[in-house]
């Protein structure tokens, strides 16, 4: 006989409406699981990525504009906001007691671009010194990015060999970055030299007064790495102590802001997660049980037949299982269907870094996600499974005719 | 297969009456022998089912014991009963037994198929007592489409699909017509000539006819 035949299959196949209440509710709490780990893992990627991704232990950037705005706004959500401060600076900073590695970045906007509607971030870097991006664009290009060489952060809609436009400047794209989550991924990268052009190019066509802004001579910021024997808090206390008009940040305290919110989402969603549970677990078990109550004379009819009371109990469980898996597999589609097409609206509404797993952890959320529903069904009907193995079935083939 | 039932006696607890116990069934006797097709008869509430349902190993004696061939059947554990229940006994409870989510024939051969046992045999079987009783032309049709009459008849298949040694029938001809009433008693007298022992409960005289052996029941009392 097939299993498609056995009488678990058959039951909750004939009675259509209860089985789909069941299915639905399995599935509801399958889909708590699998949304709430995939929103909650990517936050924690996103985070992480950023934190490895920003690769610097101290950020130094102009002082009047690190009471302006939040600055980490700007570095990790990509807000056009522009900002310089004198060369010079960096050599006093440079002399700062307790510097390891040291490098400037340019940041530069552009309105227009032949890849993007939006305003991309353009970030320059100095080859020579820079300890952040060169390892990164290493891995992805193999080689330094030549003049006109740009890297293209991975939302962008630009692809190795292309040439994107910026300012009439035709630039080469030498590679693609992976996914960070950050506003890295809306970033375009460029060596000092194809900043210079850019910005020639705008000031010929007219097209941005970027006149007073000169690559030689201002950087928008000054990453640094603290040297061996100093601590990042040792190396900020020393240059905004002794360095005037600059602000040093530590790069952790920016990710400290995300980390708490982050945890303050986590939270919320956990919560949800819980109350999702205790209610879709309580609506089971009565669902559970009162389908026992409908079902004892059908239990008993088995029972004349020669059904144990483990039989019975066997397929009670069964029934749930198929259910419960059922729903688990429609919980977990339905959880991928929302958050992954949507990931980008979920990153604007948090407004946190989101990354989502690769194939091996979204794998892993699912067969959680299913084995909890599962369970979930299990557990629930194993009350009801015991109760029916208490039935008396002489009592009850006499009771209702 | 031999039946044999001593002192055995069911009380129950009832809070309304006067006095909490009752006694549904007071201490009897009994012997039924493979080959014998015994009827009970007896007013409604007089504890013919109750007794039957003793008998059936389906309710527990308050006191007393069933044995089957000198086994015991309450000092079995439940899976040895079932067991014993699924391939010796065949009960057709009084009332309504169909298991809706099955078709006729699925119904019939469930003694099989609860044990995922091979039906090809037991199919061939079913057909046949599906045309001693005249539901034949029925066997894929879902209960819900079924008479009283025709589901007590496929309750009856059901409960002899196995060739049981003993035979239980409660009330089984409780919404047939008369000729019905004929068919199902004559066929749980030929059950009874292949070997069986049968015992039928029933308001039915028509059934003193095929019996062998006629008891009444009185308040809890069987007498001969
Ligand atoms: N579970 C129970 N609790 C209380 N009283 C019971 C219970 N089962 C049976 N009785 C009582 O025992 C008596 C015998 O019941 P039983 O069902 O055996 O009668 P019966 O002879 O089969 O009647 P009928 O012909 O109407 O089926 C009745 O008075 C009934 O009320
Ligand atoms: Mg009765």
């Amino acid at each position: 006989m097939s299993i498609f035949k056995s009488l678990p299959f058959r039951n909750i196949a004939g009675k259509p409406v209860r089985s789909f209440v069941l299915v639905l509710l399995t599935a509801l709490l399958s889909l708590t699981v699998m949304g709430g780990s995939l929103i909650v893992s990517s936050l924690r990627k996103g985070l992480d990525s950023l934190e490895a991704r920003l690769g610097a232990d101290v950020m130094v950037v102009p002082y009047e504009q690190a009471t302006k705005t939040k600055i980490e706004d700007i570095v990790l959500q990509g807000s056009t906001g522009y900002f310089y401060m004198d060369k010079t600076f960096m050599d006093k900073v440079a002399e700062r007691e307790g510097i390891g590695e040291i490098s400037p970045q340019f940041y530069l906007a552009s309105a227009s671009s032949s890849c993007c509607s939006i305003p991309v971030q353009i970030i320059g870097f100095d080859p020579e010194t820079d300890f952040t991006i060169s390892p990164w664009i290493k891995r992805s290009y193999g080689k330094e990015l030549g003049k006109l060489d740009v890297v293209v952060g991975n939302d962008l809609n630009a692809f190795v060999g292309d040439t994107l436009t910026f300012y009439g400047q035709e630039c080469h794209v030498a590679a693609k970055l992976d996914k960070t989550g950050t506003s890295y991924d809306t970033t375009v990268f460029a060596n000092a030299d194809t900043i210079k052009a850019l910005i020639q190019s705008s000031l010929d066509l007219k097209m941005n007064n970027f006149s007073d802004i000169d690559p030689d001579k201002v950087v928008s910021c000054i990453l640094i790495n603290a040297g061996e024997g100093y601590s990042a808090d040792e190396v900020v206390n020393d240059i905004n102590l002794h360095v005037k008009k600059v602000k040093a940040i530590k790069t952790k305290e920016m990710i400290t802001g995300i980390s708490d919110s982050l945890s303050g989402v986590s939270e919320v969603i956990g919560i949800l997660i819980a109350a999702v549970w205790i209610l879709g677990v309580v609506i089971l078990l009565l669902a559970f049980t009162m389908s026992v109550n409908e079902r004892k004379k059908e239990f008993a009819v088995l029972r004349v037949m020669g059904a144990s009371r483990r039989k019975l109990a066997a397929i009670v469980l069964q029934e749930a299982l198929i259910t419960g898996i059922i729903g688990g597999i429609a919980g977990v589609l339905l959880g991928l269907l929302i958050v992954l097409p949507f990931n980008s609206v979920i990153e604007e509404t948090l407004k946190l870094p989101f990354l989502l797993p690769g194939a091996g952890g979204i794998a892993v959320y699912s067969a959680a996600a299913l084995i909890a529903a599962a369970a979930a069904g299990a557990a629930a009907s194993g009350i009801s499974a015991f109760r029916i193995s208490r039935i008396d079935t002489g009592l009850i083939l006499r009771g209702e005719n | 297969m031999i039946l044999k039932a001593e002192k055995l006696s069911r009380e129950f607890i009832r809070e309304s009456r006067g006095t909490n116990r009752f006694i549904a069934v007071k201490e009897t006797d009994l012997t039924v022998e493979g080959g014998i097709f015994t009827v009970i008869m007896g007013r409604s509430g007089s504890g013919k089912s109750t007794l039957l349902n003793m008998l059936g190993g389906l309710l527990e004696p308050t006191s007393g014991k069933v044995s089957y061939d000198s086994v015991d059947i309450y000092g079995l554990s439940d899976g040895e009963l079932s067991r014993l229940r699924n391939g010796s006994v065949g009960f057709i409870p009084q009332g309504q037994t169909a298991l809706h989510s099955l078709s006729v024939i699925e119904n019939i051969l469930m003694p099989y198929t609860l044990f995922r046992e091979d039906i090809t045999e037991a199919e061939k079987y079913a057909e046949e007592l599906m045309e001693r009783l005249d539901i034949a032309e029925l066997k894929n049709e879902m209960p819900s489409a079924l008479s009283g009459g025709e589901l007590r008849r496929m309750a009856i298949a059901r409960a002899v699909i196995r060739k049981p040694g003993i035979i239980f029938a409660d009330e089984p001809t409780g919404d047939l017509d008369d000729e019905n009433t004929e068919t199902v008693f004559g066929f749980l007298r030929d059950s009874a000539r292949a070997g069986a022992a049968v015992i039928a409960v029933t308001h039915e005289n028509t059934a003193s006819k095929y019996a062998d052996r006629v008891l009444r029941m009185t308040a809890g009392e069987l007498q001969g």
